[in-house]
């Protein structure tokens, strides 16, 4: 090979390791510059970089998966409305449509176009999760999404610099935080713009002309990487079954997984069909987090881009849960749509069952509490508030580890310090701790749920948006291990309440969760004794659970 | 004239410097003696025989000892620290634990959290709680205080940490907790939250006040030794430590609050390019100290290194932000990356070549040192470039191989991406210089600055070698090689002033802004830093600077706007509330409209003032030296192998000036000069690189 073209190879290498960079530094400017508590204290946000043609390049590892290709199919819709050649230096694009976005209205999505010396050569996006949009709230009460909150369909949210004030007039009059709302829509323009002037600083240092052959070297090598692991699976098919526990009624998340040569195929026939309430899920949320799972356990190294999740296909019949159409209300499409990696890894534990995790708690357990003369009218005791936490239960175990005890997994995000949250909003939290004897027993052993109980501020009545699942169905064990512990909703004098739906705590009482322990993985009786005999000592498994599943003396 | 004896205890070496005299007038003399991990005072005594011996002065002649120390990191990376429990709130018994909640890397399902430094039978509750307003919901339960102390007791606990929800609003639970264990367990060292840490964020406070209990017998004991070995030396002279947020702390203060030494020694390097900087009149100053296994970058303005309050210790996914222990304590800034001579270089899956954080270490080492290393390392991508005469390597101490390099580079990344040895070798360094480049950019961003028009420091072994390139690929100008950067951190030490930082959180809006309350926190809070300066600066003259941390309401980071050092007026509030909207405009272009501002906490630093430094006289031009030899070196940036002049830099004057592309050796290091840039030594025999164009 020539100096020249040897030279080109590395450079091309060098532009790329760049160009994730740059993503990155877009996403920690949204974290540092934002406003909702769900982005900066969360992460619950998403950002990338797209070629003309709507493809992603490359997308920051900070972030969450269920942004993951629904965020990449956004770009294309906006570039259908607004095409390309039509875009000014200085223009911002947004919408939180839950069909053209990330699945539901509290997402905001942002496009960028990208300029070097007046013309377009690339665009960037984000996403972000934001504290309010209105309506209802974040919650599954909603029987359309016309319920649900504010719909921003794609618009300019800035022309050529210039705020578009009709649009921030509309938002800020349609949120229960005006501020929080516009300083987040500030914040991913922001971020999208240092995205582009860093995309420009690169084109110049490397006399890029275009994006173009850069972005097919990056799909060229991350497809070919991407079917090298693909093959390394048995090639067949693989069924697997979840239940969840639904709004009204259970609902019945079914895969069948084909595996070729060069790609996986996921078929959702048998699932069940739509909810009336906000669990529905869109299609692309649902092939977000179904890629996900696959991925984690396939490719986990290869980074997110048009190429590398293009062999991964779900096929979603119409008329399921999963691929919920326009106006069926799906604000709380996470509790169903964070099931599926726990789906996807059922259906590989037959292909490779040393490389795949017990189910685990999977969806967010997140309390929307609500309080004020929301809730409580003329006789409210408090002002009023909105606040949304962000909530684990245990994970499932791994093939040769235990799993994590309170922590998210599929999702992403991180969650609040209790001084934080009672520094913004009128809640005491009285237990927020592992939930002892909750990890599904095995070899190795399920993650351990945790327990909260969470007041008001002088006892008040307030109110939960509840959105929690895995209580009537636990999460499984594979291989001879044991379920998790379900979880438990209801107040702290013993009485249970709904899993799902806007909710009164009375005066005096306390909200009490219990939230899922892990499943195990394997035969209880073949975990090493001494890690036994620590969990008893830690107080985390009771004697009588050491003896009973155990097996210890 | 009296001397001044700096000493930081490193992981394998105990570097001394002594320094007599001032300004262009100062003597130095050095050593570095191995570290004794089993009794590290003694390595310290050794190391003060020889750097006297070589001195040629008496213990008598030294004025002051500052130290600076590792010790309590490796304590904590290594877990041999006391037998520790926790005392905490009951309901939030596993706050250590829980931590976020979140994974630091989505993909990996094989993904290991730390593990608390008290494991949860050790983490016991008592019935006590307080609002975020500090009033109390439930009172201390006195009576279960007792009866937990008899329980740890019995466990053998050597000591305890107590940490309640909302105590840094009011620490009046935890001190009656701790006045307990007094009455009932007198023997127990207690370090409490709300001492330690004072500031919200319930896992953060809890964590470092447990890292707090767990390292200070073992450092108390450590220290006390030290004084007393000292002494029997002859050196009875005042005994500083050096903290690692910059400052100087007497060695009560340490003993009490050890977790504030953890970063000493990289706080000595930054401290040293602060100095480097204030010599050279630079405001905007990037350090840049790489070395064996990783790079560490500091962005020091108007001649301070950046502060921060929040640092991680014992990260157990290599160097992954997220993956070890917070600490919330003053620091210094930095971010580390694995990119270092040894690192290692492979390809991905993708056939991206990937450097570090893996690394080759010093045994086998890279392979070009003929140890049996089969891996490439950054060292061998180096010498195949031709950067370095394989004979001369660190002064000719270690011969190179670069056969063996060639075969490793060849096999583990040339092969696959049908690359010659020498271009996969240009690729390997490409890629460690473009992720110290992109650490380099995020770390701005992360603290929110920028990095345009900064001059780079660089030190380290490595640090002169990559810095042109570097300074490149984030579009800096001027770099600069001062002298003596091995021993860099001990230097830094000796111009650290006496400070102490006290920072504490009382929450205020601006729309109700309690000027009373906040005028008696910040007197409060100058009272006790001005104490503690008092007792090691011998009535020297001190200067105070205070911080209000800051942020729209709403909003997650917080900026820090300086505020006067006195009473502050109703006039002065909205002077502070004007320039948060400046400061927020800097960085983010615009500022939000109709956002109120809210105050999250204070910090108030004392702090000796340090000598002014001299300007530097300009220096006469003086005639470039000859080259001793040329190399052929391969440009990075090109492809193209161009013969480099090479140059002693023992033989250059103040005022040569050498052209690019060169090469000026030393025994420590070779500082690269890249086509385009030239390089000048000034008036302090440092070498200034400025570029030119490309």
């Amino acid at each position: 090979m020539s100096t020249d073209s040897a030279l080109a190879t590395i450079q091309r290498q060098i532009q790329w390791n760049r160009l994730i960079a740059v993503v990155e530094e877009q996403a920690q400017i949204m974290i540092r510059t934002a406003f909702s508590t769900t982005v900066r204290e969360a992460g619950d946000l998403s950002a990338g970089i797209f070629d003309l043609k709507g493809r992603m390049l490359a997308q920051a590892v900070t972030g969450t998966p269920g942004h993951v290709n629904s965020m990449m199919e956004s770009v294309g819709h906006f570039l259908q409305k607004f095409p390309a050649e039509t875009m000014k230096p200085g223009d911002h694009y947004i919408t939180n449509d839950p069909w053209l976005g990330t699945g539901h209205l509290h997402d905001l999505t942002v496009v960028t176009p990208a300029f070097r010396r007046g013309k377009i050569v690339g665009l960037f996006a984000n996403t972000a999760h934001v504290i309010d949009v209105g309506g209802l709230g974040m919650g599954p009460e909603g029987r359309s999404v016309f319920e649900e909150g504010l719909y921003i369909p794609i618009v300019k949210c800035f022309d050529r610099g210039q705020a578009n004030e009709t649009f921030f007039d509309f938002i800020r009059a349609g949120s229960r935080t005006p501020v929080e709302l516009e300083g987040d829509v500030y914040s991913l323009c922001a971020c999208n713009d240092a995205g582009a002037k860093r995309l420009v600083e690169m084109m110049d240092e490397f006399a890029m002309e275009s994006i173009d052959d850069l972005a097919e070297y990056i799909f060229d090598a991350s497809l070919k990487a991407t079917l090298d692991e693909i093959a390394k699976i048995p090639a067949g098919s693989y069924r697997a079954e979840i239940v969840s526990d639904g709004y009204e009624a259970p609902v019945t998340l079914k895969a069948a997984m084909t595996v070729r040569r060069d790609e996986i195929v996921v078929d959702y026939a048998g699932t069940s069909g739509l909810s009336n309430r906000g669990i529905n899920v869109p299609a692309a949320y649902c092939r977000a987090y179904s890629c996900f799972g696959i991925k984690c356990v396939v490719a986990p190294e290869i980074p997110n881009n048009w190429a590398s999740l293009a062999p991964f296909r779900m096929e979603i019949p119409e008329g399921c849960i999963l691929n919920a159409p326009r106006p069926y209300p799906v604000s709380v499409r996470h509790v169903v749509g964070q099931l599926l990696p726990d789906l996807m890894m059922g259906c590989l534990h037959q292909a490779v069952p040393d490389r795949v995790n017990a189910e685990g708690s999977s969806a967010l357990w997140n309390p929307p509490l609500r309080g004020g003369a929301q809730v409580s009218g003329a006789e409210a005791e408090l002002p009023d508030f909105e606040i949304i936490t962000f909530n684990s239960g245990g994970t499932g175990a791994r093939p040769t580890k235990d799993g994590l005890d309170g922590t998210a997994f599929p999702s992403g995000v991180r969650t609040m310090p209790v001084e934080a949250t009672e520094n913004v909003a009128p809640v005491i939290f009285w237990q927020n701790q592992l939930r002892e004897d909750s990890a599904g027993p095995g070899r190795t052993r399920g993650g351990f749920g945790k327990v909260m109980e969470i007041g008001a501020k002088g006892d008040a009545e307030f109110a939960v948006n509840a959105t929690f699942d895995r209580v009537a169905n636990a999460p499984k064990g594979r291989e001879g291990g044991g379920e998790g512990a379900p979880g438990w909703v209801g107040l702290d004098d013993g009485t249970r309440i709904r899993t799902k739906g806007y909710q009164t705590i009375p005066k005096g009482r306390h909200l009490l969760l219990k939230l899922p322990g892990g499943g195990g993985m394997g035969d209880p009786r073949q975990r090493d004794r001494a890690l036994v005999a620590r969990d008893v000592a830690d107080g985390l498994v009771s004697e009588a659970q050491a003896r009973a599943l155990y097996g210890t003396d | 004239m009296t001397a001044r004896l700096a000493v930081d205890i490193g992981g394998t070496f105990t570097d001394l410097a002594i320094e007599r005299g001032s300004g262009e007038e100062t003597d130095r003399w050095t050593a570095k003696v191995l570290t004794t991990p089993h009794a590290p005072e003694l390595g310290v005594l050794e190391g003060v025989r020889v750097v006297l011996g070589r001195a040629g002065l008496q213990a008598a002649d030294i004025s002051v000892v500052i130290h600076g120390t590792t010790l309590a990191t490796n304590a904590v990376i290594e877990r041999k620290g006391a037998r520790t429990a926790l005392l905490t709130t009951e309901g939030f018994r596993d706050v250590l634990a829980l931590g976020n909640e979140s994974r630091y890397d989505q993909y990996d399902l094989n993904i290991e959290l730390p593990q608390p430094l008290v494991p949860r039978r050790w983490r016991v509750t008592v019935p006590e709680r307080l609002d975020n307003e500090g009033h109390v919901l439930r009172a201390l339960d006195e009576g279960a205080v007792r009866k937990q102390l008899d329980f740890l007791r019995a466990e053998g606990i050597e000591s305890l940490a107590i940490g309640f929800l909302h105590s840094f609003v009011n620490p009046a639970h935890e001190k009656r907790a701790a006045a307990i264990v007094r009455q009932v367990f007198p023997e127990l060292p207690v370090s409490l939250s709300s001492e330690v840490s004072p500031e919200m964020r319930e896992w953060e406070r809890f964590s470092t006040t447990v890292a707090n209990a767990y390292v200070q017998p073992k450092m108390a004991s450590y220290l006390h030794r030290l004084e007393e070995g000292l002494r029997e030396a002859g050196l009875t002279c005042p005994l500083f430590l050096m903290l690692s947020g910059g400052g100087l702390t007497t060695l009560e203060t340490a003993a009490r609050f050890p977790i504030r030494l953890v970063e000493s020694g990289p706080a000595g390097g930054a401290i040293f390019a602060a100095h480097v900087a204030r010599q050279k009149g630079w405001q905007k100053v990037l350090s840049f100290d790489m070395g064996g296994t990783t790079a560490k970058v500091c962005l020091v303005d108007d001649y301070a290194p950046q502060a921060a309050r929040a640092f991680e210790v014992a990260r157990v996914g290599r160097f992954k932000k997220g993956s070890g222990l917070p600490l919330r304590i003053p620091v210094i800034e930095m971010v580390e990356i694995g990119a270092g001579g040894g690192s290692i270089a492979h390809l991905d899956s993708m056939g991206r070549i990937q450097v570090g954080p893996e690394s080759a270490g010093a045994d086998p080492g890279p392979a070009c040192y003929g140890r049996g290393g089969k891996q490439p390392a950054v060292t061998d991508a180096n010498l195949l470039l031709g950067r370095y005469e394989p004979d001369l390597f660190a002064g000719g101490a270690l011969k190179l191989h670069p056969g063996a390099a060639k075969d490793a580079m060849g096999a583990e990344v040339g092969a696959r991406l049908n690359l010659s040895p020498e271009m996969a070798a240009l690729g390997v360094v490409e890629m460690v210089d473009e992720n110290m480049a992109n650490a380099a950019r995020v770390h701005a961003i992360e603290s929110g600055k920028g990095y345009e028009g900064r001059a780079i420091i660089a030190f380290g072994g490595g640090g002169p070698v990559h810095g042109y390139r570097v300074a490149e690929k984030i579009g800096v100008t001027r770099l600069l090689v001062p002298s003596g950067a091995g021993v860099g951190s001990a230097i830094g030490f000796l111009r650290a002033p006496v400070a102490y930082e006290v920072v504490k959180s009382l929450y205020q809006r601006f729309a109700s802004f309690d000027l009373d309350a906040v005028n008696a926190l910040l007197a409060a809070m100058s009272a006790e830093a001005s104490a503690v300066v008092a007792e090691g600066s011998f009535g020297a003259p001190a200067a105070e600077h205070r911080l209000a941390f800051m942020r729209y309401v709403g909003q997650g980071h917080e900026i820090a706007v300086a505020i006067p050092a006195r009473e502050l007026t109703n006039d002065d509030v909205a002077a502070i509330r004007a320039a948060y909207d400046v400061e927020y405009t800097r960085f983010y272009d615009r500022p939000v409209p109709g956002s109120d501002v809210e105050i999250l906490s204070f910090a108030v630093t004392v702090a000796t003032i340090v000598d002014e430094v001299k300007p530097i006289a300009p220096v006469h031009d003086a005639p470039a030296p000859n080259p001793v030899r040329v190399q052929s070196v391969r440009d990075t940036a090109t492809g193209e192998v161009a013969e480099w002049a090479v140059y002693d830099r023992a033989a250059m004057a103040q005022g040569a000036e050498v052209p690019g592309p060169c090469i000026v050796a030393e025994d420590e290091t070779s500082t690269l000069v890249g086509p385009g840039w030239h390089c000048r030594v000034d008036g302090l025999g440092y070498l200034e690189l400025s570029r030119l164009a490309r």
